[in-house]
């Protein structure tokens, strides 16, 4: 770091070869990483202005994935806003749907039945994981360690033919519905997601087996790009990248929602907040969602997995062609669609990359008035530049993978 | 018969061009969103590209032939590919992956590219949201047809077609 | 937590309701700033995090009498666990609200999303720059009578030189 006091003014430099010389811009090279870029994992632009190869001064730029996920949402029903929150965080769609979901039964005060919610804890577990795998290969990936990307990828294929026949969709899943999920699992689901996470441990065990004792994967993560914790809860960082400064918050622990309190899971922490600790820190969460899921999968009630609330659930095809008032009520929801009471809500789940928060305004008509998401890695990319000034410019591409910079995300 | 009986084979130099054109392919992916994550699934081993010699994946536009436009393009990203575009050297192709790229998807509005094709020629357009990986499997096996018969199916690039957005 | 504040800033709250298990005090716009560091600071409340800054425009909102701008501000306490929600209105012709960046880290960007998407002016905010947006669009999307559909090229990208050179300057360079 320079320290702005070992500056002198030019006259009393003057004396001697020791003096301190002015630092003069036109020493520094300017280099742009991004918005394409290999390292950057979607579109962002960090200006750095090198002194050799270190990064004396830089400057972040977002917005260059920016599709205009709120004004799109105003336009659209409550339902019709679930895909979008698939593309939010497009690695871990289904805790956006969940979140988001959550959000407006809270909202409308709509009980979930028991299924659909151990459903959604297990299905929640599962992106974590790949979410993280994801994270944490693409990471070593841009530290030069290849390797782990297939591991950690071929996992996620197994995890992705699940996901596929729960909905036909591999990445953009679309799984819930306010009031429930879109339809149930399919019989061998309990089967196939243990035969899964036995992988999925292999997986993991693989991947870290390659970097746990490899000199140059240690020499490039330990104490890199530290953050103490006052700095990241000033900048509002949550999730795994907080954890990783030693700072034991999970909103699954601290206001626990689903059943969580009854699951019995740690909290990994990490102690010196740096990429070292923010890769293990993931890799431990994996360990705990396959407790989570295990546990959740043996204690998951057969029912329904949609409410019976009329105000949000279609009603079964026989009612809808058999009675008026099953036409009718299928006529309002789809017409209609869903009209919260006015009023203003924020609430907040434990996604893969920290608190995932929606804010909705509703004036009681079926389009919501305002969304505003709160994305995790917009607090986590918001200080980017300042932990990178003063290290190496391969430090900051390997710091910029240990935050998990979602674009779609962090621009909404 | 094996090859040691014809010391010579005769051919169209054309042929031979884009024969070698077509199965070492060297792709640039322009990854701006969820699509990435599917290209990353296609690289992986499970589809593996390679097997239609497309595996080497570039991210220096110079060095590259196909350039896989794969997610959502915004104005502000706009001018970049354009410039991106512009450094690949000839003879170059493009891939619109998903639907964001070809036509802007779902999101119809005020910060959306109504498609790339605004901007730079179009080779093989995939849809899907996104795309499953055997769908841009078929577009690079559409794409190595196209290249073995330019006479029948000339490369985009050359067609004249002035882009909405002049950069 | 709402007697502590009404003791410390007698004149700042406007009203407060309890919706959805959190506490919404509705906050007079200048004090906004003060009563922020109230609630960050005091050891009996020690809202560490800002979790979120939201801007409203509720010029079609049903029944809606008041100022025509909105900022939601939610703040969470680490230590003890509670959240609550701010909200302070501006008006249409001078939506001016003071800067909390001095107190949180993240409130930089947060309130330069704002002014890009709404419109509304943070005052003495240390770079109030469109932060979504490209540099050259004009009007503020999110706002009601923005249309959906207005799309704006942009000619070329910001050369981010400006925040540079501010930045070396305040380390010394020259």
């Amino acid at each position: 770091m320079i320290n702005p006091k070992t500056l002198l003014p030019i006259e009393s430099s003057s004396e001697g070869l020791n003096a301190v010389q002015p630092k003069e811009k036109k020493d520094l090279v300017m280099v742009n990483l991004g918005p394409s870029h290999p390292a950057t994992h979607g579109t962002l632009r960090v200006l750095c202005a090198l002194d050799g190869e270190s990064i004396v001064s830089a400057v972040t730029e977002i917005g260059y994935l920016h599709r205009g996920f709120e004004k799109d949402c105003e336009v659209h029903t409550f339902q019709q806003c679930i895909p979008y929150t698939d593309r939010l965080n497009y690695v871990s769609a289904i805790m956006n749907n969940v979140g988001f979901c959550k959000t407006v039964e809270k909202m409308m005060n709509i009980q979930v039945p028991e299924r659909a919610i151990y459903l959604r804890v297990i299905t929640c577990e599962l992106n974590r994981i790949i979410d993280h795998l994801v994270c944490a290969g693409a990471n070593l990936v841009d530290i030069g360690a290849l390797t782990n990307f297939w591991y950690s990828f071929n996992v996620r294929e197994k995890v992705y033919n699940i996901l596929e026949k729960l909905c036909g969709a591999r990445l953009t899943s679309s799984y819930t519905r306010i009031g429930g999920l879109s339809r149930d699992v399919y019989p061998a689901f309990g089967e196939e997601v243990t035969a899964v996470l036995k992988e999925i441990r292999k997986g993991v065990l693989d991947v870290q087996k390659l970097i746990s004792k490899n000199r140059i994967f240690l020499d490039r993560t330990k104490d890199v790009c530290v953050i103490s914790k006052e700095k990241a809860i000033a900048y509002g960082w949550t999730g795994p990248t907080l954890r990783a400064c030693g700072v034991e918050y999970d909103l699954r622990k601290a206001e626990p929602y689903y059943h969580y309190a009854d699951f019995k899971f740690d909290v990994p922490v990490g102690s010196r907040g740096d990429v070292y600790d923010r890769i293990f820190v993931r890799f431990l969460e994996i360990e705990e969602s396959i407790h989570i899921i295990e546990q959740a999968l043996r204690k998951l009630p057969d029912g329904p997995v949609m409410t019976g609330d009329k105000r949000v659930a279609l009603p079964p095809k026989q009612q809808t062609y058999g009675n008026i008032e099953g036409l009718m009520n299928h006529f309002k929801i789809i017409m209609h669609g869903i009209c919260p009471e006015p009023g203003v809500i924020y609430d907040a789940t434990e996604a893969a990359n920290g608190e995932l928060g929606f804010t909705i305004v509703a004036d009681g008509s079926k389009n919501p008035y305002r969304i505003k998401c709160r994305p995790p890695c917009f607090m986590n990319f918001a200080v980017f530049h300042e932990m990178i000034e003063g290290a190496m410019i391969a430090d900051a591409v390997a710091n910029l993978g240990s935050i998990n910079i979602i674009a779609g995300e962090l621009d909404r | 018969m094996g090859v040691e009986t014809f010391p010579a084979i005769t051919t169209r130099k054309e042929a031979v061009i884009a024969w070698g054109q077509k199965n070492s392919l060297w792709p640039m992916p322009f990854g701006t969103a969820c699509c990435a994550i599917e290209f990353m699934a296609v690289a992986a081993s499970v589809f593996d590209i390679s097997r239609f010699g497309a595996e080497l994946v570039r991210f220096s536009p110079r060095q590259s032939d196909l350039l896989l436009v794969a997610g959502t393009v915004t104005f502000k990203q706009a001018p970049i590919l354009k410039q991106i575009y512009e450094q690949m050297c000839d003879p170059k192709w493009v891939i619109s992956m998903g639907v964001c790229a070809s036509s802007g998807g779902f999101y119809n509005n005020y910060c959306t590219v109504q498609g790339i094709d605004q901007i730079i020629p179009v080779d093989v357009y995939i849809s899907g949201c996104p795309p499953r990986p055997e769908a841009i499997l078929t577009a690079v096996m559409k794409l190595q047809h196209k290249i073995e018969n330019p006479a029948t199916t000339p490369p985009a690039q050359f067609m004249a077609k002035e882009p909405k957005f002049g950069y | 937590m709402l007697e502590k504040l009404t003791a410390s800033h007698p004149k700042a709250i406007l009203g407060s309701v309890d919706r959805f298990g959190t506490l919404e005090i509705r906050i007079e716009k200048s004090k906004i700033a003060d009563v922020v560091k109230t609630l960050r600071d005091d050891q009996e409340l020690l809202f560490s995090i800002l979790i979120d800054i939201v801007s409203v425009d509720y010029s079609t909102y049903a029944g809606w009498t008041g100022e025509r701008f909105g900022v939601i501000y939610q703040l969470k306490s680490l230590a003890l666990g509670h959240r609550v929600q701010l909200s302070v209105t501006a008006p249409e012709d001078e939506p001016i609200v003071p800067t909390i960046s001095k107190l949180f880290g993240n409130a930089d960007w947060l309130e330069r999303e704002a002014f890009d998407q709404m419109g509304i002016r943070f005052a003495q905010h240390p770079n109030l720059k469109r932060l979504l947006n490209h540099h050259e669009f004009v009007g503020h999307p999110l706002r009601k009578d923005y249309p959906i559909t207005r799309r704006q090229a942009l000619s070329t990208n910001d050369s981010l030189m400006d925040e540079m050179e501010a930045r070396l300057k305040e380390k010394g360079y020259v």
